[in-house]
């Protein structure tokens, strides 16, 4: 079955070629994408992720504020009992924030420049049971 | 009072329709994990069709700010083409809906039409089943953007409305037949502009002409302009005896005898005696028509002759 994969663009960052790149990228991979569009509240990203029952999530960062945010996703995604699904950060993300982005459960962070391939092999390596039975 | 839906049953009825999109479980199986509705009424399913990028996602996304206004539970269900060559999708018409996202009377679906090719995906009718089992009172389902032959919206919604745009030119060539007849309501969107008087004018000769009743409204679905006459006509709709159900259960049958037929007729050309036809025609002991007219005898045959 077509992994499914929600897209974001969290905060107020307007730099949406990267995360629309990913999608048809990962579309063309054969995967289903739900792009959810820009100035997402982490709130809004994870509301999307438990109705569209999506196996990976995918947050595009390129406006500094990802210590803000990705916090605050890891943390609604436990509340909703969502801990199984992958959660992805790609965009400027520097060095020495990494590990405290994994600590907080986040499978990968992709900066600028990873190719595609790289991607899309990572999350078919990772993504646990796309959509586990009832 | 404004109701909600608890956040348990977003989650128990979403993993339902991956359950049911997958095949990893029956749709009686699947309803079970659901819990009834408890005020007993049915759903109301409007069907949202028309041409790519006419603005079936933004009258949504209308649609549901109205609805939410009058006190109900709204799910949308939102179809979006996958690629034939990848199976792959990017399921983009929630980006237009986004603003609902924290309203937990709201809940939004998108699905890929996967296999099939009738504007729908093979389960949405499942889908949008789960979703009035789940208690939703209106439930919104958006087909990809049809051409001619995408009609399955028929056997799902209470009432279609299709949603159109200014047409270059004076005519309504854009809509096609079929649109025609199983439109309830039409709407001109992007009435801001030029054309839209004249391709509302057309279409209502148009319906003038089919001798039906149905209302042809013009809305700005970006700037929320007209939405209101839309709400009119649906809930019009909505109390009205005539409902669609004969019209559903036509397209259904209609639609199981043109399946039953081809599995038929597919199953005569895996047999001995359809695969000795193309040896034949391989041999060059047959033209291509002389082959084509010995299959359809043979297929037509086991189609009528079927119990
Ligand atoms: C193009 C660009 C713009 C364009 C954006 C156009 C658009 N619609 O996207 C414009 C001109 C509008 C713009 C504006 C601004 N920009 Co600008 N912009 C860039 C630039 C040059 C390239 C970004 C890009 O599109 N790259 C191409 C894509 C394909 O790469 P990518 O997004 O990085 O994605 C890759 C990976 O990161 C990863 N990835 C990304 N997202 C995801 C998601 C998932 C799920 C996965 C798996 C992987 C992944 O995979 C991709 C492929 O390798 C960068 C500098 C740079 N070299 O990165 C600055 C940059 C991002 N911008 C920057 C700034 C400061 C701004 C402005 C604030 C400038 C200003 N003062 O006005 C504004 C803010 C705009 C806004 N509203 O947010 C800074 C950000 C600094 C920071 N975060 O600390 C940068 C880094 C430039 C710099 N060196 O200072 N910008
Ligand atoms: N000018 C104008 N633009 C509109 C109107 N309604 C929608 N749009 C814009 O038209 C574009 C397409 O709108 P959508 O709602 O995504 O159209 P759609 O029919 O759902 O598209 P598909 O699902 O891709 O077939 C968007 O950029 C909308 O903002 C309108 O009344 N006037
Ligand atoms: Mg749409």
């Amino acid at each position: 079955m077509p992994i499914k994969v929600l897209v974001a663009k969290p905060g107020l960052d307007g730099h949406d070629r990267g995360a629309k790149v990913i999608a048809r990228a990962l579309r063309d991979a054969g995967m289903e994408v739900i792009y959810t569009g820009l100035r997402q509240t982490p709130e809004m990203v994870v509301n999307a992720s438990l109705q569209e029952d999506v196996d990976v999530i995918g947050l595009s960062i390129l406006s500094g504020a990802h210590n803000a945010i990705v916090p605050r996703v890891m943390d609604l995604l436990k509340q909703n009992q969502m801990d199984d699904v992958l959660v992805l950060v790609g965009g400027i993300i520097p060095d020495q924030d990494i590990d405290a982005l994994k600590k907080l459960g986040v499978a990968a962070i992709f900066q600028p420049g990873t190719a595609m391939d790289d991607i899309v092999k990572f999350i078919r390596a990772n993504v646990k049971g796309a959509g586990v039975p009832l | 009072m404004t109701r909600s839906v608890p956040v348990r049953v977003h989650r128990d009825l979403a993993r339902a329709i991956t359950a049911i999109e997958n095949g990893y479980a029956s749709f009686g199986d699947t309803l079970a994990t659901l819990p009834a509705r408890e005020n007993g009424k049915a759903s109301f399913v409007v069907g949202v069709t028309g041409p790519p990028g006419a603005g079936k996602s933004t009258l949504v996304d209308r649609l549901i700010e109205k609805f939410r206004a009058g006190g109900e539970t709204v799910a949308v269900i939102a179809v979006d083409p996958s690629s034939p060559f990848t199976h792959g999708a990017v399921l983009g018409d929630r980006v237009r809906m986004q603003r609902h996202s924290g309203d937990t009377g709201v809940f939004i679906r998108s699905m890929a039409s996967r296999e099939s090719g009738g504007g729908l995906a093979p389960t949405t009718h499942d889908a949008t089943a789960l979703a009035a089992h789940a208690g939703f009172d209106v439930i919104l389902v958006e087909t990809v953007g049809v051409g001619q032959v995408e009609l399955e919206i028929v056997a799902v919604a209470d009432v279609v409305a299709v949603v159109t745009v200014p047409a270059l030119g004076d005519s309504v060539q854009t809509i096609k037949a079929g649109l025609t007849e199983i439109a309830d309501l039409f709407v001109v969107n992007m009435a801001d502009r030029p054309g839209a008087s004249r391709t509302a004018l057309d279409l209502k000769h148009m319906v003038r002409e089919s001798g039906r009743d149905v209302a042809v409204l013009q809305t700005i679905a970006s700037e929320g302009t007209g939405i209101d006459d839309v709400m009119v006509a649906l809930t019009a709709a909505r109390a009205s005896e005539s409902s669609n159900a004969g019209r559903a259960v036509r397209f259904e049958v209609v639609r199981n005898i043109r399946d039953a037929a081809v599995r038929r007729a597919l199953a005569v050309l895996d047999a001995p005696r359809g695969r000795s036809v193309l040896e034949r025609l391989r041999a060059g002991e047959l033209t291509r028509l002389e082959a084509r007219e010995e299959l359809l005898v043979y297929a037509l045959a086991e189609v009528i002759n079927a119990d």
